[in-house]
């Protein structure tokens, strides 16, 4: 069986940043989230400050800048709608490039690109950085509640077997001589979709069971409890702070 | 003493249909009984009420002398391990460790203890070289296997397998063999492999229509090809078990 695809954000290392506990780091990427998000779109220079920031972190952990790239496709979406945004908005009208566009879509425009591509990157070096499980329990030890921490645990555990329960219905599909060419075959992808959702809701009721019968109560025990030491806090600390600091240092 | 007194144990699905009618089957400790019938017998009804999943509609179940009520559901299910037809149902938690921990530390069982547990149940059925692999990274047999260490480590009273031969290539089953052999435990099995419940039980019992149709040594039962055909129970191709006399 494959090592599965929910491996593939995860960049093994033995930096001092992929050694800090999981709490810590969640908190100092969600902090340096929201000072970016508060920040004014018209303060370019510190824009700049804070990705100089984050290249610091990925130096330090040792992500290379080819595997940042690669993950940060997710953020196409969003580009194009920023993109779209300079000629579909009101307001003054300007002239770049011999194109005519609005300085306020222009703007917000960039307020979107600046703003989600830092957040990416800084969720890409917190998923590069710890294993997916660690997240999980470090959601677990920020008060996360409980059933979504144990929604997601489970997603992560059972995602490759019905991956595979897929593979296995489309085998058996193609070899009965289906083959998908027009959406007249929607309603046949239709019904095994249907039907994979009936298996996983049962295999979810036989895992309840399998757990009840474990002295299951309602609360994942924890087994491995990390906690933080005040200089992984204070290392964790120094990115939001840093943030923090060209933020407040414009604003005076 | 018993490990398992079910007393005229009757059940009823709540749309009516009658799945037990009146079942009764005493187990001593450190038997190992092979639970025989053809589907829809009711097997799987009666394994959920060993440990509380469902609750009788008469009769009683007691495991270890400690009947099945709802205020002893947990000391229940400690003493009754149940392992499931297919692993993958079994073991839930992202790591072997973590599936084996997850028992005992429901029981309030922590730290070095828990440790501990968890590394024994696992050497146990051999497996503790593989304590921090993931258990979907496992092949069939090596599953099988953690997924019973999951039960051992909350040393139960009772052991009750579903189907544990099923989708097993056979040197797997004949290593799960050698090791349910060496446990010492009271095992129940439920199973349509009857080579396997021969290799493994003195005894077996078969469950027909909600009511045990017989109860008594293994070849003596399987010695009998008409009471098995009435039961829809065969032996394979080629095999024959002669009647000791």
């Amino acid at each position: 069986m494959a090592a599965g695809h929910i491996h593939r954000l995860h960049s093994p290392g033995d930096t001092t940043i992929h050694r800090l506990p999981p709490q810590c780091k969640l908190a100092s990427m969600i902090a340096f989230t929201l000072v970016v998000v508060a920040t004014d779109p018209t303060r370019f220079p510190a824009f700049g400050l804070y990705a100089l920031l984050l290249a610091t972190v990925a130096v330090a952990a040792r992500i290379p800048p080819a595997f940042l790239a690669r993950r940060m496709v997710v953020e196409v979406p969003f580009v194009i709608f920023a993109l779209a945004l300079p000629f579909l908005a009101q307001g003054d009208r300007l002239i770049v490039l011999g194109l005519e566009m609005s300085a306020d879509g222009l703007l917000a425009a960039w307020n979107i690109l600046a703003k989600a591509t830092l957040g990416v990157i800084a969720s890409i070096l917190l998923a590069a950085t710890t294993e997916p499980r660690a997240l999980l329990l470090g959601a677990q030890r920020m008060r996360l509640p409980a059933p979504l921490t144990q929604i997601a645990a489970f997603m992560l555990r059972y995602l490759d077997v019905i991956v595979d329960e897929m593979r296995r219905m489309r085998i058996a599909r193609e070899s009965r001589g289906f083959v998908a060419r027009d959406l007249r075959h929607l309603p046949v992808v239709a019904r095994s979709a249907g039907a994979l959702f009936i298996r996983s809701y049962e295999r979810g009721e036989r895992v309840h069971l399998a757990m009840l019968s474990r002295g299951y109560t309602g609360t994942m025990p924890i087994i491995h409890d990390v906690r933080g030491t005040a200089a992984q806090w204070a290392l964790a600390a120094m990115l939001p702070t840093a943030a923090a600091a060209v933020l407040l240092g414009g604003l005076l | 003493m018993n490990s398992l007194l079910v007393q005229g144990l009757m059940h009823a699905y709540p749309d009516g249909t009658q799945a037990l009618f009146g079942v009764d089957l005493s187990i001593e400790r450190g038997e190992r009984v092979a639970l025989l019938g053809p589907n829809g017998a009711g097997k799987t009804t009666l394994v959920m009420h060993l440990n509380g999943i469902l609750a009788p509609s008469l009769g009683t179940v007691s495991v270890g002398g400690l009947p099945v009520t709802r205020e002893n559901l947990r000391e229940i299910r400690r003493r009754v391990g149940l392992v499931f037809q297919d692993p993958d149902d079994q073991l839930f938690m992202p790591t072997v460790r973590e599936d084996v921990a997850f028992g005992p530390a429901n029981l309030g069982i922590r730290g070095r203890q828990l440790e501990l547990r968890v590394q024994e149940a696992l050497e146990r059925v051999g497996m503790l070289d593989m304590i921090d692999r993931p258990p979907h990274h496992l092949s069939g047999g090596q599953r099988r296997r953690v997924a019973l260490a999951t039960v051992l480590a909350m040393e139960p009273e009772i052991l009750v397998l579903d189907e544990p031969s099923s989708n097993l290539d056979p040197a797997a089953r004949r290593e799960l063999a050698d090791i349910l052999r060496d446990l010492e435990i009271t095992v129940l099995m439920v199973t349509h492999d009857l080579p396997y419940a021969f290799e493994l039980c003195e005894r077996s019992v078969i469950l027909s229509s909600g009511t045990i149709a017989a109860d008594g040594p293994t070849t003596a039962i399987l010695a009998d090809p008409g009471l098995l055909s009435r039961h829809r129970l065969e032996l394979p191709c080629g095999f024959t078990i002669q009647t000791p006399m």
